[in-house]
């Protein structure tokens, strides 16, 4: 199949302008994006809520139109190809969206039904997942718990065996474990050739993705293997502990030689202006030079264009 | 109930090789059951409204002159005055609520509400007859009301010249014209004749326009229709599989009233069953046309259900002749009743079910209505969009 060749695009963004209008007022949602997916990966979408997100997962998904610029997806135009795309993407809106009053079992076979094939033909591809809620299968969706309604929802997105699966926000509101869970289930899929789009507002999810891209207001601030991201980075990164947080927090602040601080777990962690800086910091606190991760790097992004 | 549906599936799945759009659209249907079933309260009441509806027209909102309490001021006491109330008193049109002689007992008793109408015998009355052939009497009624005190009047008077007549009946009178009037096809005046097809228009119109246009706005609402369009379904199988289910729920709701007004409301159905069956399940697609129309153009269920009451069913109960006749109606309310697909309605089951008139006579009604219905499923299906926003 040439969809596994890893040359091959799956999905080719080019120069997409999306704007609503509201009354009077003009948003801008997506602002002249660019992008590429290699059929097979795992590429993720990270930014903060009202980046463009959701707006992009449905230009994606052929539900709205670019205002400009192209999208192709698995080779197929989402403005005039709409068709025949749609059966061969799966997508999971960031929204619970299945049917609350139908019973697990009874919204898989319908969502089969709607692509024409049946629960029994794909069943060894959400096997995994299904055993998992397959105790609860005659219960209504609408009394499962989140992490529950997730792996139904994805049930739902994969039971037609699409080659590109959308998942807008999967991990959104569900606790750490099921995130993990999801995260290697994804896994697994991708294993299976599907290729994956998947946004979050989670930075720690980002190194599991073989390739992120960081949206903030509309724009794509960088796009590359969290790898390449972290390496990329070369400022001076340095964390500081006192006993004082809160205290330590405001004097860094008004550090001018510092360009951005910001708690991080049990310290601050500092991004410096220049690398070689002498700054005053009081007697009690620790200070040592640390190696950033993905987190830091995308902080460091998103502050220096907000 | 759904198990039974889940057998069906099972069975129609394995004996027909369907293919696979209809098993598609099949399933589609199916899933709308489910929500209509599970949902036993509105279930409940689209089942039981059409019910109550031909309970409290047929009982409680009668327009009917029947047992009205009356009060009569006689100041005769002469036989003829006597004879006339015992008259009046005999008559299932009235009942006497007092008699006294006593004129000003009439405002305090229109003031408390105990009666609507008051008859005054004069105490001249039996001599003036008896010496000058003529007596004169008063009618007073409480008119806050028009239309009751014009019909109680009416109903008094034709008593009177009743009791008239029969007074007359030992003298010869050299001329005399005797009007006989025949009321045809309701001989006994009876108002569940107009209201029966006015009900039915309004519970089709409401199961049918309200509830498709509620149940495809929900999907929307609820983010469903988000996966529906990102899934290779065609638009038209979706707003087509909303409607079927309620056209079912609505052929129920006919039935339901149709056995009501037979057999205790004693309605005939002098047409062909067939045909009063085939023109409803006419009106219930003009109606579901409208209620996915509606649905196309709006995106919370409280403005669908908003627009489907206050444009459609008050101009239903206004324009189509069930509660105010249209023929009196100024020239511009006139012309917008044409528009109003109850008012066609209306006529088709009047002239069916109670004229017994057959499909040459209605043709013309059925055409509209037909029309009609092309005209919403078109707009419905022209307007539904295939893509968010």
């Amino acid at each position: 199949m040439a969809k596994l060749n890893s040359n091959h695009k799956a999905i080719i963004v080019d120069k997409v302008v999306k704007s609503y209008v509201n009354g009077k007022k003009k948003t801008i949602a997506l602002d002249q994006i660019s992008f590429e997916v290699a059929a097979g990966s795992l590429f993720g979408l990270i930014g903060p809520d009202g980046a463009g997100k959701t707006s992009l997962f449905r230009i994606l998904t052929s539900l709205l139109l670019p205002d400009e610029g192209t999208v192709m997806v698995d080779g197929l135009n989402v403005q005039t190809e709409y068709k025949t795309l749609r059966q061969r993407i799966g997508y999971m809106p960031g929204k619970f969206s299945l049917y609350q009053d139908l019973t697990i079992q009874e919204n898989i076979e319908f969502f089969a039904s709607l692509f024409g094939t049946t629960f029994e033909e794909n069943y060894d591809l959400i096997k995994d997942l299904y055993i998992q809620i397959a105790p609860f299968k005659d219960r209504r969706a609408g009394k499962l718990s989140g992490g529950m309604k997730q792996k139904l929802a994805l049930c739902c997105a994969l039971i037609h065996r699409p080659t590109i699966l959308f998942l807008d926000e999967p991990t959104t509101g569900v606790d750490a474990v099921s995130r993990k869970e999801f995260w290697e289930m994804l896994q697994l899929l991708k294993a299976e050739g599907i290729t994956i789009v998947v946004s979050t507002p989670y930075m720690d999810e980002a190194t599991l993705c073989d390739q992120v891209a960081l949206i903030q207001e509309g724009k794509i601030l960088g796009i590359d293997t969290p790898e390449h991201i972290i390496e990329g980075f070369d400022k001076a990164i340095y964390a500081i502990k006192s006993p004082n947080m809160l205290q330590l927090l405001k004097l860094l602040e008004k550090d001018p030689a510092i360009e951005h601080v910001y708690p991080f777990g049990e310290f601050h962690h500092m991004v410096m202006k220049q690398k070689e800086v002498v700054i005053t910091i009081p007697e009690d606190a620790v200070m040592h030079k640390i190696r950033p991760n993905i987190e830091d790097v995308f902080i460091d992004l998103m502050r220096s264009h907000a | 109930m759904y198990k039974v549906w889940m057998k069906f599936s099972f069975i129609w799945q394995e004996k027909q090789n369907v293919p696979n759009s209809m098993k598609q659209f099949y399933h589609f249907i199916v899933k709308e059951f489910y929500h209509i079933f599970r949902d036993r309260k509105t279930l409940f009441i689209l089942l039981g409204m059409p019910m109550v509806q031909i309970i409290i027209f047929g009982f409680a909102l009668t327009n009917e002159v029947k047992n009205t309490k009356i009060t009569i001021i006689n100041q005769s006491e002469g036989a003829s005055a006597a004879r006339l109330v015992q008259k009046i008193e005999s008559s299932r049109y009235f009942e006497l609520y007092s008699q006294s002689t006593d004129a000003a007992q009439i405002d305090r008793l229109f003031k408390k509400g105990a009666v609507k109408i008051a008859l005054v015998i004069p105490n001249d009355f039996d001599p003036s007859i008896v010496n000058q052939n003529k007596g004169q009497l008063q009618i007073i009624a409480d008119a806050t009301d028009p239309n009751v005190a014009t019909a109680l009047t009416n109903y008094l008077s034709v008593i009177v010249q009743d009791f008239q007549k029969e007074l007359n009946s030992n003298n010869t009178i050299p001329y005399k014209m005797d009007v006989e009037a025949r009321m045809m096809y309701n001989p006994q005046l009876k108002g569940a004749y107009n209201f029966v097809p006015g009900v039915m228009a309004m519970v089709l119109l409401l199961v049918c326009t309200m509830m498709t246009a509620l149940t495809v706005v929900r999907e929307k609402e609820l983010g469903n229709m988000e996966i529906l369009l990102a899934s290779p379904i065609n638009p038209i199988k979706i707003i087509l599989a909303k409607a079927v289910p309620y056209l079912l729920l609505s052929i129920i709701n006919i039935t339901t009233i149709l056995l009501l007004s037979y057999f205790v409301l004693d309605v005939p159905i002098n047409g062909n069953l067939f045909l009063l069956y085939a023109e409803s399940i006419l009106f219930i697609m003009v109606s579901l046309g409208l209620g996915l129309l509606i649905s196309a153009g709006t995106d919370s269920q409280q403005s669908a259900m908003f627009i489907s009451l206050v444009a459609m069913f008050l101009p239903t109960v206004m324009f189509s002749g069930f509660i105010f006749p249209i023929e009196n109606m100024p020239l511009p309310l006139r012309i917008i009743s044409n528009f109003i697909p109850a008012k066609w309605f209306f006529i088709i089951v009047k002239s069916v079910m109670i004229k017994g008139v057959g499909l040459k006579l209605i043709w013309k009604e059925t055409l509209i209505l037909t029309c009609m219905m092309l005209f919403f499923f078109g707009m419905a299906i022209k307007k539904f969009k295939i893509r968010l926003a």
